[in-house]
């Protein structure tokens, strides 16, 4: 179920057929043109085909969040995305996040900062997740426990209550979550 | 997983003639459910055919103070939509007590309606199920039942449909969209999915083919207008043990608009006629809305280890039903 690089190599091996298509992906900003069997899902892409193993299979059900990265700046769970319906997006996984300089992302500092992890193996999908919660928050994006009195549109504010629903698609079987939901205070402008 | 053919649709039309193209096909939404469930060998399509990217991701108002959702518009999309929050708070507030944050990205509206049941034994290719292989038995009956049907259940089988959004649409009025090789037709949101009966392999009344291109809102009535409120094992990120949504007006201090729904209780969401009937031109008052709900929950046939679920939902239309109601006058 691998996917062939298309980079004019001359390795190709796989071409397009009933069951594989051509698919260009652009991740942590370079762009990937991949022969991909229509059943590989984007998790297994990152982690097989491009060696960036940041995202983690958990359940590879969608129940964990373990996979979390962001697709077009959104976050979502990659063990349930097929690669090829995604031609043409844009995906950011725990690698991309630090800045050019190899600075962390704020995030990533707050999660050592606080020693936000036992095992580390959650972290990325948390923090991925993380990015993506602040950022449906600074879009006015409700979450359940938001009081339906706020106004539509405006930045909803993030106590700790809110951190905890937004993130409660991201298990930590460790049970760091005290922690986590402390550094994703410490980032919240 | 078994190999698939894959197409990308551009327009409802390349979807359907796609769709009958390809024997075996499915739709492609977000592919939440859908995916996982080819992971497991519970669908084994030999085509996706990928509407995604179909131009059905708007909202838009109607001329009659309704609106329209493209069956494309995600799950988050659609619960942080102002017009939605202020006007259909039970079906924003539906969809945010739903799955999870990613999830909800990709989650569609079509999608959401189209989802299966979570019975174990649906998912479970070792174990019989008449919903996954109609003939093979139902082993929730005398197994693990304790998240099943009490209303409308069959001797085939006693699955849930685990949708909030469902829920909510049930209870506002809303329609369907479809388009099929027949054409376009709309149903009552309430009347699209199933009882399970002779044919728990059916769980929607939508035709082979046949694509949800949108959902209709009627215009809402002023005030406070609907709520939802769900209860499940944790309190977040967990199916509904049961749960309800409402809208409820009064004028002259009386009632003369309901919509009541229950989750979890059904194979479909669970429109509370009896009850509604019950209270139309009645007072709004705490008395009213108990004899209403007794009066449809009396229905309910609970399993060996589900009754719970008859007070608990009981609890939950009271609660909801108490606060739509304006406050009494002294």
């Amino acid at each position: 179920m691998g996917s062939q690089p298309h980079d004019g190599s001359g390795h190709r091996t796989a071409a397009a057929d009933r069951h594989h298509s051509d698919t260009t992906l652009r991740v942590n900003g370079k762009p990937h043109t991949l022969t991909v069997d229509h059943r590989r899902v984007l998790l297994d892409l990152l982690r097989e085909d491009l060696g960036l193993t940041g995202a983690k299979k958990g359940c590879d059900h969608g129940q964990c969040g373990a996979c979390t990265v962001l697709v077009d700046g959104r976050r979502v769970n990659s063990c349930l995305l097929l690669a090829v319906a995604l031609d043409g997006c844009e995906v950011t996984t725990v690698e991309g996040l630090a800045g050019d300089g190899e600075e962390l992302h704020p995030l990533q500092r707050a999660f050592l900062e606080r020693d936000a992890f036992q095992c580390g193996y959650c972290t990325p999908g948390q923090i991925c997740s993380a990015v993506g919660a602040l950022a449906e928050a600074a879009a006015g994006h409700p979450s359940h426990v938001t009081d339906p009195a706020t106004p539509s549109g405006e930045p909803v504010p993030l106590g700790r209550e809110e951190i905890r629903e937004r993130l409660s698609g991201n298990l930590c079987r460790c049970g760091a979550y005290p922690r986590i939901a402390e550094a994703v205070e410490d980032v919240i402008p | 997983m078994k190999s698939f053919a894959y197409v990308r649709a551009g327009s409802v039309q390349e979807a359907t003639e796609a769709y009958a193209a390809h024997p075996g096909a499915r739709y492609l939404g977000g592919g939440t459910n859908l995916v996982d469930l080819m992971k497991l060998g519970v669908e084994r399509p030999a085509a996706l055919v990928d509407v995604t990217r179909l131009p059905l991701d708007g909202v838009e108002e109607l001329p009659d103070g309704g609106l329209r959702i493209g069956a494309m518009v995600r799950n988050s999309d659609l619960a942080a939509h102002p017009a939605v929050r202020d006007r259909y708070p039970a079906l924003s507030q539906a969809l945010l007590a739903g799955a999870s944050g990613q999830l909800r990205n990709a989650a569609t509206t079509g999608g959401n309606l189209l989802q299966r049941t979570r019975c174990p034994y649906f998912q479970d290719l070792t174990k019989p199920c008449n919903k996954r292989m109609p003939g093979s038995g139902c082993g929730a009956r005398e197994g693990v039942h304790r998240d099943h049907a009490v209303l409308g259940h069959s001797a085939l089988c006693i699955a849930t449909h685990p949708s909030d959004m469902a829920v909510a649409l049930a209870a506002l009025d809303a329609r369907v969209e479809l388009y099929g090789p027949e054409g376009a037709r709309t149903l009552p949101a309430d009347r699209f999915h199933r009882l399970p009966g002779d044919h728990p392999e059916r769980d929607t009344e939508i035709r082979p083919g046949e694509l949800v291109t949108g959902v209709v809102l009627p215009a809402a009535t002023a005030g406070p207008p609907s709520l939802y409120r769900k209860a499940r094992d944790r309190a977040s990120y967990a199916f509904a043990l049961a749960s309800v949504a409402a809208v409820l007006h009064t004028q002259d201090g009386v009632v003369d608009r309901v919509g009541i729904a229950f989750g979890a209780l059904a194979h479909r969401p669970w429109r509370a006629r009896r009850a509604e009937e019950a209270l139309l031109g009645a007072a709004p008052t705490a008395a009213a809305f108990e004899h209403a709900v007794d009066l449809e929950l009396a229905a309910a046939e609970p399993l060996r280890d589900n009754a719970y679920k008859v007070p608990l939902a009981r609890r939950l239309a009271l609660d909801v039903l108490g606060r739509l109601a304006p406050p009494a006058t002294p």
